[in-house]
């Protein structure tokens, strides 16, 4: 799914990956990779984890794990990294989903009845990047589905995924559906109708 | 003529006239970034009821959940809950009210506080429960929330260097919501790693002008603790 949804980033856009799932696509970029990581807590330039003994408490991710600058990178505040974000600077935000629906419908931060885990900046990424892509598991640990024709879940934004990656394929929100782009190998379309919860062709 | 100085000479009297009830942002994300000595200053004080504006509002027992955990704060207004059980724990009990924010809206509201914007629409939370009450109006066919201006009696915030006027400069993402902080609060209070003499910060390189702050205090030695240790042998 990480080497998947890394052939989304086109060469030289500013990228911003959420936490959980989408952080593993840094990991699979190679590292003169033509991208400029970019963290809501006010970083553009990301670059890998520092190595041991050379982590640094105040240059942080917005997962608050320790990371590293690449040559060229800025830090600013963050009022400036979201006029970044809500502006449509970024052009490619990576986030994992709960659920989403054929119309690009997105829920991803709160379910009902759970802990209260707050928002953070899933919000404002997802209204503003230019293109949204969901990398997610095709369905929830209980089997439940995540693309779903209408999210039941409390949203985070509406009509705004363009693209969902999972470990059955590659699936376009389509109004009334999910038009397949690719499926995984050795995954049928018979297999993806059964777990999907919205129409699918 | 010589210029007054903002430098105090404690963290006590930083805080001098911090009272019950205050509304006070304190910048930092999660625990990297927080002006540490001001955070203990406050909860040394013996204050209550306050009201904490802040992203994390601390995270597991440190920082900012120590004031959680004296029970002196009343209401949180924050983005991120995520591993702070101090947080979850009042908001189950009901202890402390809170209201949370989506990020850039939390950044703006302050930031418009200090520029004297009163409100402005925003894109974020359109058709979502943040947009519960709130007015919505359509520009060129799209939908924004009006958001409003987020005021507050302090603003603690960590610098890196400042100078006796209040320039300010800080350090790698450590400088997060502090200056918007900065414009929004009727004072707001510099935790400076140093302080230089005026001129030594170059113009060109002041992050947060002076204008912005009403007391500096240096404090040179910090925990600065990191809350995930990643490492590229151990990164996953």
């Amino acid at each position: 799914m990480a080497h998947r949804a890394a052939q989304e980033i086109a060469p030289g856009s500013v990228v911003n990956l959420g936490i959980g799932l989408p952080t593993l696509v840094a990991d699979v970029l190679p590292p003169d990779a033509d991208v400029w990581l970019q963290s809501e807590n006010g970083l553009l330039g990301m670059g890998p984890f520092p190595h041991e003994g050379e982590e640094d408490p105040q240059l942080i991710n917005a997962g608050k794990q320790t990371v590293t600058l690449v040559p060229g990178a800025s830090t600013f505040d963050s009022a400036t990294s979201f006029a970044m974000i809500r502006g449509g600077h970024v052009d490619l935000a990576i986030m994992g989903a709960m659920q989403v629906a054929p119309n690009g419908d997105l829920a991803n931060w709160s379910v009902p009845g759970g802990r209260t885990i707050g928002v953070g900046g899933a919000m404002d990424l997802a209204a503003g990047a230019r293109r949204l892509v969901v990398v997610m598991r095709h369905q929830a640990r209980d089997g439940s589905h995540k693309l779903v024709t209408t999210c039941t879940y409390p949203l985070t934004a509406l009509g705004v995924v363009s693209r969902i990656i999972t470990e059955l394929g590659v699936f376009d929100p389509a109004e009334h559906h999910f038009s397949v782009v690719e499926l995984a190998p050795g995954v049928t379309l018979g297999e993806v109708e059964a777990r999907t919860g919205a129409p699918t062709r | 003529m010589a210029r007054t100085t903002k430098e105090v000479g404690s963290v006590v009297e930083a805080l001098k006239d911090l009272e019950d009830g205050a509304c006070i942002m304190v910048s930092g994300f999660g625990l990297s970034g927080n002006p540490e000595a001001l955070i203990e200053g406050v909860l040394a004080g013996g204050k209550r009821g306050l009201t904490l504006i802040s992203n994390n509002a601390g995270s597991i027992g440190e920082g900012l959940a120590t004031w959680l955990r004296a029970g002196i704060v009343a209401r949180v207004i924050c983005s991120y809950v995520g591993n702070n059980e101090d947080l979850q724990r009042a908001m189950d009990d009901g202890t402390v009210e809170v209201q949370i924010t989506p990020q850039g809206t939390f950044v703006e509201r302050m930031r418009a506080a200090g520029a004297g914007i009163p409100a402005f629409y925003t894109p974020t939370g359109v058709g979502t429960l943040m947009a519960k009450g709130k007015e919505t109006r359509i520009f060129d066919g799209r939908s924004f929330l009006l958001e409003h201006a987020l005021h507050a009696d302090f603003a603690l915030i960590r610098a890196h260097r400042a100078d006796p006027f209040g320039n300010v400069r800080f350090y790698r993402t450590s400088q997060n919501f502090a200056p918007a902080m900065a414009s929004a609060a009727r004072i707001t209070v510099v935790e400076a790693e140093e302080v230089v003499d005026l001129g030594d910060i170059d113009a060109d390189d002041v992050h947060l002008p002076g204008a912005f702050v009403q007391r500096v205090v240096h404090v040179p030695e910090h925990r600065d603790l990191i809350e995930i240790r990643t490492t590229r042998s151990a990164g996953t």
